[in-house]
């Protein structure tokens, strides 16, 4: 049962379509985020639902109620801001206390409520402190405490942590799962970071161009991505762009190099589709040894290596073609940089997409870092 | 600080206090001859003259009036402006400057036609005509005090998270917005208050007794008293300055700080 449905949501800016019909159902509870590079209309889809902007089509619906209509501050929607948005000349306290001051709250209510609040964000020793006396990760946790202290029906977090330091960025982004899990709230998250939305949600949409590419668990999306820009933009792939040659057997081939894959038999000869290999997937040794043998493999040089704490990412050229493998550090220092590599594919957990005849098999994104 | 900076410092205390040391010495001399120096005599006729009270009390009045009316009006305007319409700043500001490029003498004679057709009671009265004419005097002074006080802050995010607590506009614009201008809010209430207080031409030619004529009514006939009187004036608007800070300043003590949202 749907508790917060986006239903064929439009929304223009002059030419520009930052929202393309788009359709949401969050269940009571849930942890939905929306994922996506900048301008693929994630923001404008959190606006629309707070209400600080009115689609050009379409509904949004919160426990049966239309509220398309309805003024932002007759929502009740929790929202943390990407800017640090603390009330500079109120203290954390009073900031949390606002909306329930707003509401007509009791002082004693307000109080222990704020006090609760602050409690449960860790900042219970600082809230007499005001904003500029706060760090951006305190100011955070304080807006958080703010936004549930009214007790919102839906809470909206807008790229709440992407000011902070890499590390206060992950302890906060546990503590926000942690806090929506104990209050059961229903939450949307907008996030470009795809490693944050991965961590922390029920489910994730990813959004390109003003639509939903696709939308399932964090665990779906990584290993089953549907489209070319969902398996581009959400961890490294290695894409090979080919035609499938005999459905039987599963035989692709991608620029003279011929490999069997599971996914592609029963495919039609011909069809074009792109071979999506995860990095970890590979199996790299050094030539000349008993990898030479057998099928999937393909021979290639070592061309960098980059160290990224517990895998080391090396790449690899054969020809024009280059592949990505990650590997322990210890397996990669004995591939140093211009040795010769043999490559095996593994025939199975390799996934494929049909690709249209016209369709691009990129968008573009750098693999490395969509 | 280096030594030349002294120098410098010294020239321009020199240059702000001598002033002010010669309208004293000038204000503890009598009209008569053989009269030692010092005397307050000129003092006691300031302080037991019924016109200093009267004029001083219709300017201040005057300047209150001027800044709440500017207040109402110019703080929603430039926050509406800021958020919803930011490509009508520049329009704003060109307007704003108006003030400054009409001369007063040109400015009070349209006035006094624009307003020929309202009632006695406001074209009569300086609480109306004359602080109709002080708001746009004030105008350019309030504009850009309040505007640099608004560009401080990010208006849309504190709106916008006011709106999402449950906030009204009005709640919005007076718990959030104007508590985070108070030191731009007092800064031009300041710039004001100084030009109520010393604007001579439109008083003038509207004929209206404020303190400035007055003033200028006892230079021309009294020369010692008119020093007392220029020295009081100045005392008494810097007390009003300072009862304004002191005001803005309690109320706001905690928000003194605002270097800006984020």
């Amino acid at each position: 049962m749907s508790y917060l449905t986006l239903e064929n949501l439009h929304r223009d800016f002059g030419t520009v379509k930052a929202l393309n019909g788009i359709n949401i159902q969050i269940g009571e509870g849930e942890f939905l985020s929306l994922l996506g590079p900048s301008g693929c209309g994630k923001t404008t889809a959190l606006r629309l639902v707070a209400g600080f902007d009115r689609p050009d089509a379409g509904r949004i619906v919160v426990d049966g109620r239309d509220i398309t209509n309805v003024a932002p501050n007759k929502r009740d929607m929790g929202m943390v801001f990407q800017a640090y948005s603390l009330f500079p000349n109120l203290t954390a306290r009073q900031n949390v206390e606002f909306g329930l001051r707003v509401r007509g709250k009791d002082r004693a209510t307000r109080g222990s409520k704020a006090g609760e609040l602050l409690e449960l964000v860790g900042l219970g020793h600082a809230g007499d402190r005001f904003p500029h006396q706060l760090s951006g990760g305190m100011q955070q946790r304080v807006a958080l405490a703010r936004a549930l202290a009214i007790e919102p029906r839906v809470l909206l977090l807008d790229e709440p942590l992407s000011a902070l330091d890499a590390k206060v960025r992950v302890q906060l982004r546990e503590e926000i799962r942690r806090i929506q899990l104990e209050l059961g709230i229903t939450t949307l998250y907008v996030t470009h970071d795809q490693e944050e939305a991965l961590a922390i949600s029920d489910h994730v949409a990813v959004m390109y161009g003003g639509v939903i590419e696709q939308m399932g668990t964090p665990s779906e999306m990584y290993t089953a991505p549907a489209t070319p820009f969902v398996a581009e933009f959400i961890g490294t792939m290695n894409r090979l762009e080919g035609r499938v040659v005999d459905s039987t057997s599963g035989l692709v081939e991608h620029a003279g190099l011929r490999i069997t894959i599971d996914a592609a038999r029963g495919r039609q000869a011909g069809e074009r589709v792109l071979v999506l290999i995860r990095p970890e997937s590979l199996e790299v040794q050094a030539a000349g040894g008993n990898g030479d043998a057998g099928g999937n493999v393909l021979r290639a040089d070592v061309i960098t290596h980059t160290f990224l704490g517990p895998v080391t990412r090396v790449k690899l050229a054969s020809g024009e073609l280059s592949l990505t493998a990650d590997m322990p550090p210890a397996r990669a220092s004995a591939l140093p940089v211009g040795s010769s590599v043999v490559a095996h594919v593994p025939s199975e957990g390799v996934k494929l997409l049909q690709l249209g005849d016209d369709a691009p098999a990129s968008v573009g994104l750098d693999p490395d870092n969509p | 600080m280096a030594p030349s900076a002294y120098v410098w410092l010294g020239l321009a205390a020199v240059y702000f206090l001598l002033p002010l040391y010669a309208t004293l010495d000038f204000s503890l001399k009598e009209n008569k001859a053989g009269v030692p120096c010092c005397t307050l005599h000129n003092y006691g006729w300031v302080i037991h003259n019924g016109d200093f009270w009267h004029t001083i009390k219709i300017s201040f009045l005057l300047a209150l009036e001027t800044i709440v009316i500017s207040l109402v009006l110019f703080v929603p305007t430039i926050y509406w402006v800021h958020l919803k319409l930011p490509r009508l700043r520049p329009v704003i500001a060109f307007m704003a400057l108006i003030p400054f490029v009409v001369p007063p003498i040109v400015m009070v004679v349209g006035l006094l036609k624009v307003f020929a057709w309202t009632p006695g009671w406001f074209y009569g009265q300086p609480w109306g005509f004359l602080a109709a004419a002080y708001v746009i005097l004030a105008f350019p002074y309030m504009y850009f005090s309040l505007d640099a006080g608004f560009r401080s802050i990010d208006v849309h995010t504190l709106t916008e998270a006011s709106q999402s607590l449950g906030a009204s506009w009005p709640t919005t614009l007076l718990k959030v917005i104007v508590p985070n201008i108070r030191t731009a809010a007092l800064g031009a209430s300041f710039l004001a208050l100084a030009i109520v207080m010393g604007e001579f031409t439109i008083a003038n030619l509207a004929a209206f007794h404020t303190f400035p004529i007055f003033l200028q009514y006892v230079n021309e006939s009294q020369g010692f008293p008119a020093g007392a009187l220029t020295l009081l004036s100045f005392l008494i608007t810097w007390a009003a300055m300072l009862s304004l800070l002191l005001v803005g300043r309690k109320r706001g003590a905690r928000g003194a700080v605002i270097a800006g949202a984020r």
